[in-house]
């Protein structure tokens, strides 16, 4: 579960699957000892209960990810390659679960050192705001037999776009 | 053959997994055409497409365009916007 596929090193670290996470282990060896880390930015991103979910108790609702194996890893390992080449960080993480989640669990994790603040501050917002608008995954939400799709925002889309044609946070 | 995946409310209404002769398809050959080809074949693909939106697509696990080409032997998939993060 947590070794690396092979095509991807120790300094640039995907894991897509079911579990959970712990933040100062994952800091721990994002960090590796690495005496140049002068910055650790790290996001958690969580299931927030959704307008439908309220006064519902909790054994009614249902929250899932789906994912598309092999696409989803190999498509985050690509933009941190990118990621790597645009800003001047130390060492990435990524982990994305999938699968049933509760209101209040852990989605995703996005780590990223640096020797200085501005680059792992703004290479984590990039592969967050890709992993938002390109990333292949999807939410569904239940309440009861009720199920939807969540759809996409425009705004995520936005998020994303501003990355392109060289905009915004260079190293 | 071409091998075609759904995702999410496409896998729903479609199921997971299907194939299609390439042989079958209209030249050329692309993956907007396949899409076509599914919907003008299939009441249930078109209600599914015309649900889902503005469906997304990948060839061999790589995002594409409709204009992309399609050989024998691909994997495409279809899916709605990603909602992950």
């Amino acid at each position: 579960m947590d070794t690396n596929p092979p095509w991807m090193d120790e300094l640039a670290h995907v894991r897509v699957g079911p579990a959970d996470f712990d933040l100062s282990d994952e800091v721990a060896r994002l960090r590796a000892d690495d005496r140049g880390v002068g910055a650790v930015v790290a996001f958690v991103g969580t299931v927030r209960e959704w307008q439908a979910a309220r006064g519902a108790s909790a054994s009614e609702l249902g929250f899932e990810l789906e994912h598309y194996p092999g696409m989803t890893e190999r498509s985050i390992a690509t933009i941190l390659a990118q990621a790597r080449q645009r800003f001047d960080v130390l060492a990435m993480r990524v982990i994305h679960r999938v699968g049933p989640l509760a209101v209040g669990d852990q989605i995703v994790l996005v780590a990223v050192t640096s020797a200085h603040r501005q680059s792992a501050f703004a290479c984590a917002e990039f592969l967050l705001d890709w992993l938002k608008a390109d990333a292949p995954f999807w939410k569904k939400e239940s309440v009861g037999r009720q199920g939807h799709w969540v759809e996409a925002r425009d705004s995520d889309q936005q998020a994303a776009s501003r990355w392109q044609a060289g905009q915004g946070g260079a190293a | 053959m071409i091998q075609i995946r759904y995702f999410a409310s496409l896998r729903e209404r479609l199921g997971a997994h299907e194939q299609v002769d390439a042989a079958e398809l209209p030249q050329p050959r692309t993956v907007g055409a396949l899409r076509d080809w599914l919907c003008a074949r299939s009441a249930a693909h078109a209600e599914a497409f015309a649900a889902a939106r503005q469906v997304r697509a990948a060839c061999n696990q790589v995002m594409c365009d409709d204009d992309e080409p399609l050989e024998d032997g691909a994997e495409v998939a279809f899916f709605p916007p990603v909602t992950g993060g």
